[in-house]
């Protein structure tokens, strides 16, 4: 097992920072009011081990940001909406550039959307809601995201929308393959129900982390980027080439390695966009084979009409 | 760090490789002072040519092509053979570079099915409608074009300075992102299209960026008209449309977005005597975009109808 280990640690090539376009926070830390069984970094209302970002240092890493050239920022969580300074957090950032906040949205109550359509009115940027939601049922989205998730998010896009939002709905994939054409009908149907009628889709491959790893399989062994690999591989696929993860204690090199040691770039934001990525964790293997399935556009099957 | 990542220009990273003979900056002769510039053909010729005798009779001196020649629209070498019988110079787009070197797709990098499955149509027709000898002209497009607007120093491009295929949307574009890279690059104008949106925004002392917009399709504003840039070094200082006055200088740049008018109908007819997809031929027609819907950030999303 040690030997196996070390052969990997060995092997893992190393992805430096080609420009820091997209900055991610983890503004809600692990904290979620839902508790949902996929959830790749385990969130839930009593997952304490990361905590909300507040505004202060939120805007610390804004500021750090304009001259590294940022693109675009990102705010995820657990629950972003559970942090209680988020709407002046996205003010500040609206200020700098566009943001995008992924969310459960069953915290998005119709006062809530209406104060976040005059934020994104008053600044010249676009403000994307990315909701995320498992199923076209409520049966089949509440097995995985808890009692009443459905309903209350459901609602959450209706009140969006009603806002004038266009969400970007996420999904992740628990069906084989060649059945997303049908569930991508079935969200499309249950989403006009709610009044939105040229809906923005994203299924997304399934990462095997966290309580995903215990519902379905973790990763095997051999599932690692190795050097070999990455030769004649185009880098820039990799999110960690061109994004960073702010969080209340240090920067990890991208969102989905929140937990990992091996994925800590730095204290401050410069030091991290000067420290290159060592792909060790196994969650690197999907990010290698489904490119960057965390932005806005890019790899995800989509489903427009 | 200090400013954005101009190490990633140059060969390599996505779609930015370039065909072997192509040289990586052109030029432009003389510093003239008002330059037309347009982008995003997308095979409408008909636009195309009214757009030139436009620029000209509002007295450009100039005339740049920022790239994309094919895509949506008819007979690929109809545009072609204009810009090239009228010696206009063109910036390689991703479209440009896809059909010259004979790639699978348009690099336009869609994921959504729906949108691919009409960027594949649009793609293979115009593949196999451009002739060898128009992917050989198209092989010598530069990647950037430099030249002087009187005293101001233009960078030229298709997406972004850095890549070919970079979508730079109003909304999505932070001041700070493009002023880096205009101050990192030495221009005072960095000069693109790509999204089919025009826009420009003053970068502040003295930096400028402009959106062309595209000569292929409306705007996804509901208007038929189709839109290229005049650009004009502006000595007269301050003024509407300008930047005001650099440090120890008092020449700005004066933007103006031009809407131009042809025969949409006739382009119509064309597309459908080729075959051409009735959304294609609808977007045209009503102004509003029905495919590529993909790329748009949310709020110039929800400016369309679709
Ligand atoms: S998946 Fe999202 S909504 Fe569900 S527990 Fe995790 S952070 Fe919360
Ligand atoms: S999970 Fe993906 S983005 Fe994160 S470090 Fe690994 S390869 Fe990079
Ligand atoms: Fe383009």
């Amino acid at each position: 097992m040690a030997r196996v280990e070390l052969a990997v640690i060995d092997d893992a090539p190393a992805v430096a920072l080609q420009g820091l376009d997209e900055l991610w926070f983890q503004v809600a830390g692990t904290v979620c009011n839902l508790r949902c069984r996929h959830c790749f970094i385990s969130c839930a209302p009593d997952n304490h081990s990361h905590w909300f970002m507040t505004r202060k240092q939120v805007r610390e890493a804004l500021d750090e940001s304009v001259s590294l050239g940022v693109k675009e920022y990102y705010f995820t969580g657990g629950e972003p909406f559970m942090n209680r300074e988020m709407e002046e957090i996205l003010a500040d950032a609206l200020e700098l550039g566009p943001a995008t906040v992924l969310t459960n949205a069953t915290l998005l109550l119709p006062r809530r959307a209406r104060r976040l359509a005059a934020l994104a009115a008053n600044s010249p940027y676009t403000l994307e809601l990315r909701v995320s939601l498992d199923g076209i049922t409520r049966e089949m989205n509440d097995a995985i995201r808890g009692d009443g998730a459905f309903h209350r998010c459901v609602e959450g896009i209706r009140n969006l929308v009603a806002e004038g939002f266009l969400p970007i709905i996420t999904c992740m994939r628990s069906w084989p393959e060649h059945d997303t054409p049908h569930y991508l009908q079935g969200f499309r149907e249950l989403l006009a129900e709610v009044g939105y009628h040229r809906p923005r889709i994203k299924i997304l491959p399934p990462l095997l982390m966290g309580e995903e790893a215990g519902r379905t399989r973790g990763y095997e062994e051999t599932e690692r980027v190795t050097a070999r690999m990455m030769e004649g591989f185009d880098a820039s696929q990799l999110l960690c080439s061109r994004a960073r993860l702010v969080t209340a204690t240090g920067v990890q090199a991208c969102p989905i390695l929140l937990e990992a040691p091996s994925a800590r770039v730095g204290e401050t934001l410069s030091e991290a966009a000067r420290t290159p990525v060592r792909l060790k964790e196994s969650a690197c293997f999907t990010c290698y084979l489904s490119g960057a399935i965390c932005s806005n556009t890019g790899s995800g099957v989509g489903g427009e009409l | 760090m200090g400013g954005p990542p101009v190490g990633e220009r140059g060969p390599g990273g996505r779609g930015a490789e370039l065909a072997l003979d192509a040289p990586m900056v052109g030029s432009l002769p003389g510093s003239p002072m008002r330059v037309a510039a347009f982008g995003g053909i997308y095979s409408n010729h008909r636009a195309l040519k009214a757009a030139i005798a436009d620029a000209r009779r509002r007295g450009a001196e100039a005339i740049l092509c920022l790239g994309d020649l094919g895509a949506f629209g008819p007979s690929p070498d109809r545009t072609i053979h204009l810009l090239r019988d009228e010696g206009i110079p063109v910036v390689r787009g991703n479209y440009d570079d896809s059909i010259a070197r004979g790639l699978d797709d348009c690099q336009c990098g869609y994921t959504d099915p729906r949108d691919n499955h009409y960027a594949r149509i649009s793609y293979e027709y115009t593949l196999a409608n451009t002739s060898p000898e128009s992917r050989r002209w198209m092989a010598h497009f530069p990647r950037e074009i430099r030249f002087h607007l009187g005293p101001l120093r233009v960078l030229a491009f298709h997406g972004s300075p850095r890549r070919m295929n970079e979508f730079l949307w109003e909304t999505t574009t932070p001041t700070h992102f493009l002023r880096g890279m205009a101050e990192a690059l030495e221009a005072d104008v960095l000069l693109g299209t790509h999204t089919g949106i025009h826009w420009s925004r003053d970068l502040g002392d003295g930096y400028w960026y402009v959106n062309a917009g595209a000569l292929g399709r409306p705007a996804n504003d509901g208007r038929r008209e189709v839109w290229y840039a005049m650009l004009s070094a502006d000595s007269r200082g301050p003024g509407s449309g300008t930047n005001g006055s650099g440090p120890g200088g008092s020449v700005g740049l004066q933007v103006e977005f031009v809407p131009v008018r042809y025969e949409v109908e006739l382009l119509a007819d064309e597309m459908r005597d080729e075959g051409l997809p009735h959304e294609f031929i609808e977007t045209i027609r009503s102004g509003w975009w029905t495919t590529c819907l993909e790329v748009l950030p949310g709020k110039e999303r929800a400016r369309g109808r679709w």
